[in-house]
């Protein structure tokens, strides 16, 4: 089976296989370039890193876990996930219908259709926020249609946020997907289809198998990404505590309040969360990278 | 060959049909409805007071605020982000791997953590707070707050756009023209640079749009000094709260203009790299595994080096 990552991200033979020829320090600037790396990546990355653990160390690990568990905040968590989770769900589904159709169907303004996909990536947050918010408040043209006929209420509740973070992760899907779904040879569907396999078959055993890690990558990206997002929630969500208020939010009106070492904590919990989703995208990677070169 | 529409190649009719409908109606609804969204709400008071509000002293702030932001930001990780491919893939060094994953970092910090950072360094009660106080200085609240803010998100965009593609080309080129004497400016210049050329537009263009529409770490950080330390996603908030809808969407059209402006460079950029990478492949047959190397990655693709 041929390899399911995308060519752009595979290293020449000369790199990956053999043993390199020229050892390393050939060509200059290995310490002008590595000095600004590490310099510029620990002034501006590292050391404000590090001043979310010192700042909450001040409140001794007994008031770290009464805040971080404080019922309103264990409640933000809870609109947070679920809301992230039903929208990353909603995107793994929908963007695996947007991929398949983008890569296998024709129809006309496919292209730019294609292009916009990209625009969540393109439009400011805030933007997308107030936007969403008009279509979906008491009196927008589809929030009005929606609370009058089915009594649903979208903007200033939960819906309304999962709404916006279905926006925020729509292309990461889409975006992961795709270059798989181009890279499979019909020559593998042909090959089913002639050993008698039905069109479902096919789907369910040949293509779902070699489309997962891609799918489980989109998805684990856009729930991350869904996790932290601000801009496009705020003005959707109502923000009412216990109810609608998400965590970033929360860690805002901690800040408003002058409560420093508060907002750092809720931001660790944030952050803990973040490196547990990034060593999962990276292990789904890693997977995937390994059936590719077992597969080859 | 077997005809692609026949058999069992492809899905029944209905099949098909029924997932164009569903594709199309939620990109729809997702995508083309808020979009358009902004620009009716925009005009729905008509063109004087959609060019009264985007022309408005604030409004004007805000954006020559966006711009200085963008302006600082862009150059600075551009030349960062050049720094870090050109170490982590023109040499081999340990703990790559984690080099690449601390790069990536500020993609998975949440924006207001990013923003809050900041002001725990440089706040009235943060690290250099006192310090700052004394000589009258101000960084948090203030421009160079945005910037910091503005700097620490776009932080990855250039590099991990770079490092896949620089590790695809492979340095022969490069050590081809040491070996004829070429000094190392000389060969980043005239080598490398043409080679990543199009990755490099690719990757500043996605941060500039990041940099001008970044709304959660600057939110943190600005203050929300009006005329002073508000860019152009800040200003449209404060109109919206005031309820003046028209001219927040009036300022947020821009925005959306500028996520336009990207998309199509960036298609372009896409298209270009793909034709020339078309072009090298029937010259050089035997590379042609190689060839779409050169077109640039997606832009959330988690890195790997190897």
């Amino acid at each position: 089976m041929k390899s399911t990552r995308r060519p752009g991200l595979t290293a020449p033979a000369s790199q990956a296989g053999k043993p390199r020829k020229r050892r390393a320090g050939v060509l200059p600037g290995f310490g002008l370039s590595m000095g600004i790396t590490l310099t510029y990546l620990g002034l501006l990355v590292l050391v404000p890193l590090a001043s979310l653990p010192l700042k909450s160390m001040s409140l001794g690990w007994e008031g770290f876990w009464k805040i971080v568990t404080a019922p309103r905040v264990l409640a933000s968590y809870q609109v947070t996930f679920g809301a992230s989770l039903a929208a990353a769900l909603v995107n793994l589904v929908f963007g695996a219908i947007v991929a398949w159709v983008l890569v296998r169907y024709s129809f006309p303004g496919k292209k730019i259709l294609d292009a916009l996909v990209d625009l969540p990536f393109a439009l400011p947050t805030a933007v997308a926020g107030i936007a969403l918010t008009a279509i979906y408040a008491q009196n927008g043209w589809l929030g009005k249609p929606l609370g009058e006929w089915f009594g649903l209420k979208v903007a200033y509740t939960p819906l309304g946020i999962a709404i916006a973070l279905v926006f925020i992760g729509l292309p990461f899907v889409v975006r992961t997907v795709q270059p798989v779904l181009e890279d499979i040879e019909r020559e593998i569907e042909e090959a089913a289809a002639s050993l008698g396999a039905d069109r479902w078959q096919t789907v369910r055993r040949v293509l779902l198998p070699a489309l997962l890690p891609a799918l489980l990558t989109g998805f684990a990206l856009a729930f991350a990404r869904a996790v932290g997002e601000y801009g496009s929630v705020v003005f959707i969500a109502g923000n009412m505590p216990m109810i609608s208020e998400i965590t970033p939010l929360l860690i805002i009106s901690r800040l408003e309040e002058y409560d420093y070492a508060g907002a750092a904590a809720i931001a660790i919990v944030m952050l803990a969360l973040a490196f547990v989703l990034l060593l999962a995208i990276n292990l789904i990677q890693g997977w995937n990278a390994r059936r590719g070169e077992r597969g080859s | 060959m077997i005809p692609h529409h026949s058999g069992h190649l492809t899905e029944p009719r209905w099949v098909r049909g029924t997932l164009l409908t569903l594709a199309l109606a939620f990109l729809t609804l997702f995508l083309l409805v808020p979009l358009a969204t902004v620009f009716t709400e925009a005009l729905r008071k008509g063109w004087q007071l959609y060019l009264a509000a985007i022309t408005e002293a604030d409004a004007v702030e805000a954006i020559k605020l966006t711009l200085l932001v963008a302006a600082i930001a862009l150059p600075v990780n551009l030349s960062f982000g050049v720094a870090a491919a050109w170490a982590i893939t023109r040499f081999e060094f340990r703990g790559k791997q984690f080099l690449i994953t601390l790069i990536d970092l500020p993609f998975s910090i949440s924006p207001v953590v990013a923003g809050l950072i900041f002001v725990l360094m440089f706040g009235t009660q943060g690290w250099f707070g006192g310090w700052l106080q004394e000589h009258d200085l101000k960084i948090v609240f203030a421009t160079p707050g945005v910037i910091l803010a503005t700097l620490f998100v776009t932080f990855p965009f250039v590099a991990r756009e770079l490092i896949p593609l620089m590790q695809a080309q492979g340095c022969e080129e490069e050590q081809a023209a040491l070996t004829l004497g070429a000094s190392g400016w000389r060969i980043f210049q005239r080598v490398t640079l043409p080679n990543i050329k199009w990755g490099l537009l690719y990757g500043a263009i996605l941060a500039n749009a990041r940099a001008m529409g970044e709304f959660g770490a600057v939110s943190v950080v600005s203050g929300h000094v009006r005329g002073e330390t508000n860019t152009m996603t800040l200003h449209v908030e404060i109109l919206y709260n005031e309820y003046q809808f028209s001219a927040a969407f009036a300022v947020a059209s821009l925005l959306a203009l500028l996520a336009l402006v990207t998309l199509v460079i960036k298609n372009f950029i896409a298209w270009r790299a793909a034709r020339s990478a078309a072009r090298e492949a029937s010259s050089q047959a035997a590379l042609s595994e190689l060839s779409s190397a050169d077109s640039p990655p997606p832009i959330f693709q988690p890195i790997q080096s190897r």
